[in-house]
């Protein structure tokens, strides 16, 4: 279904904040969110994401803030915003001891619909999923990607018009990947529901989103469509490979803006690849007696852009995954 | 459908789903059930011989030690099933489950009432399984029909008191090990009673306190419905405890799923 502009907003936020004690985990997020698009709140670890989805989804409340889901009041009127969204979580929020179908009928009862309907609705998406092979084992026995897709079938038994994906992909294999983009586009496409996801794959954001958002420490710091930002970010990077951890050591300490990946032992310098700015890169490896085993130039992608607008590893970084982890 | 036949409907499905998950994992209902068979085994027969002797004087109705001992027992059946309730509900708060029905437009009540009425319904089935086991060991009990019925309410209503109890106990606790240590208390709770022996053998401190806590008038009630022995005054002091715990558990356990969700 084509973006229409003129189209109701599915959801609007403004000022959104979270604390825990005096840990600001949200600091006033606005979002306006056109009906029939998919929209990606992408970001680090505890940057937020999860308690954004949280909030929208009525499951916790904000400490500020307003927003409307579906033309209802997030905290007025909970029943008719949980009557049109749905959720599926980082954790696939499915009943392990039950079967694909029996979960599915589960979510039909609770959705109120007749035992007809509901075996009707079961079978259709277990189809659609295709998981009917599966529909009468119990979910223990079903691969990671399997249950990510009973996950979000369950989500759909009840028509929502708004879905929240936190997460939809983590820990899922480049083929279960690919099927899970498959199946959103497919919904999007198909019936014109709004898509809310975070993901901290900006693959997934450029393939998947309409309009992305960055989330970092709390605060939006970006948002437009994959190609505004990455019209943000002038040039790619240069990524330098190291033998050991000295090297990339020595060399982190020689490039301040670096993004370092400690365990692949390699350090991203934000450049606009010319040779003059190669060159001096060399130089300043060459002058402190540094060497790289590999050297590789990439034009600008999601990645520089996101690299660029979260900073470096921040002190506050760690503190926060661990917040959102013991919730 | 009014919200009312909602709430119902939806406790209904919770509660379908309770006894789908027991039936589906029984190794907890047997290990629930398999706690106090094997204390009525080992106390009967094991230490029977010397503490029935030991006891002789007490009120044990038909004077066998299993008549004595068997309402105790009965006890710990329903303590063991407050155990199973806990770690069923932390187990599903700590899957993620918990937070779909959050989501949605259901009736908040109907995940609480469906976890409660399943338990209840799960222990009352080990306890009738307990006191089979008891009859073939040789008890004896001597209620008549009306007493039977009261000893049916009194233990629906000391089950509802332990399992919203251990129902709030679940949902604070921060993971399942922690849900499956928090209600151990209410298990040790009956041998500082009248479970195993009367009070009157006990040291002056713990016989205070085994005659003033909840569980010692609850066994009395039932040793004097079962074998004829003096109620007294227990009854009504059983049936109280029991209605204050249930209301202290409900409304615990009822703001402690209220809270904002914490994973």
């Amino acid at each position: 279904m084509p973006n229409t502009p003129t189209a109701a907003p599915a959801i609007t936020a403004t000022g959104l904040s979270k604390s825990y004690g005096d840990k600001k985990v949200l600091d006033g997020i606005d979002l306006h969110i056109p009906e029939g698009t998919i929209f990606a709140l992408l970001g680090p670890n505890g940057a937020g994401k999860t308690t954004t989805v949280q909030i929208l989804s009525t499951l916790i409340s904000a400490n500020a803030g307003q927003a409307r889901i579906a033309g209802h009041d997030l905290t007025g009127e909970v029943d008719a915003v949980r009557g049109a969204i749905g959720v599926t979580g980082q954790f696939a929020a499915v009943d392990n001891l039950l079967t694909a179908h029996e979960n599915l009928m589960l979510m039909s009862d609770l959705q109120h619909l007749s035992r007809r309907d509901g075996r009707r609705r079961s079978a259709e998406l277990l189809r659609r999923f295709e998981l009917t092979d599966a529909a009468k084992r119990p979910v223990t026995t079903f691969s990671g990607g399997m249950r990510r897709k009973l996950d979000l079938a369950m989500t759909l038994v009840g028509d929502p018009r708004i879905i929240f994906l936190d997460e939809p992909t983590t820990g899922l294999d480049p083929r279960s990947r690919r099927t899970m983009w498959e199946i959103i586009r497919g919904l999007v496409a198909d019936e014109g529901v709004t898509i809310f996801l975070t993901t901290q794959y900006l693959e997934e954001a450029d393939q998947l989103a309409d309009r992305i958002a960055v989330l970092d420490h709390g605060k939006l710091v970006a948002e437009g469509t994959a190609d505004e930002l990455k019209r943000l970010i002038p040039g790619g990077h240069i990524r330098l490979r190291f033998g050991d951890a000295n090297g990339l050591e020595t060399a982190a300490d020689l490039f301040g803006s670096a993004a370092r990946d400690s365990e692949e032992l390699t350090l991203q310098i934000p450049s606009d690849g010319s040779i003059p700015t190669l060159r001096a890169v060399l130089d300043v490896l060459d002058n402190a007696s540094v060497k790289a085993e590999s050297l590789t130039v990439h034009t600008p992608d999601l990645d520089d852009v996101f690299l660029t607008l979260t900073g470096q590893a921040q002190s506050g970084a760690g503190t926060n995954s661990q917040l959102e982890n013991a919730r | 459908m009014s919200t009312m036949s909602y709430a119902a409907r939806d406790s209904m499905t919770m509660l379908r789903r309770n006894l789908k998950r027991a039936l589906r994992y029984p190794s907890m209902t047997v290990s629930v059930v398999a706690m106090p068979l094997v204390m009525l085994l080992l106390f009967n027969y094991v230490f029977g011989g010397a503490l029935g002797t030991g006891i002789g004087g007490a009120p044990t109705g038909g004077g066998e030690y299993i008549d004595y001992i068997a309402p105790g027992i009965i006890l710990m059946a329903a303590t063991s099933g407050a155990l199973s309730t806990a770690i069923s509900v932390c187990s599903d708060m700590t899957e993620g489950i918990v937070n779909r029905f959050r989501t949605m437009s259901i009736s908040r009540a109907s995940f609480l009432t469906g976890h409660v009425v399943g338990s209840v319904i799960q222990t009352l089935v080990s306890i009738a399984l307990v006191l089979g086991v008891a009859l073939l060991m040789g008890f004896r009990p001597s209620a008549t029909p009306v007493e039977w019925l009261a000893i049916t309410g009194v233990l629906v209503l000391l089950v509802l008191a332990l399992t919203w109890l251990a129902a709030a106990m679940g949902l604070i606790a921060k993971n399942v090990e922690t849900a499956s240590n928090m209600p151990m208390p209410l298990t040790f709770l009956p041998f500082l009673g009248s479970a195993i022996v009367p009070p009157e053998s006990m040291p002056a401190g713990l016989r205070w306190f085994a005659e003033y806590q909840p569980f010692t008038p609850v066994i009395e009630t039932l040793r004097g419905l079962l074998m004829g022995t003096e109620i007294g005054n227990n009854g009504i002091v059983a049936v109280a405890w029991c209605v204050g715990l249930s209301l202290v558990g409900y409304l615990w356990a009822r703001s402690a799923f209220n809270r904002d969700a914490k994973r």
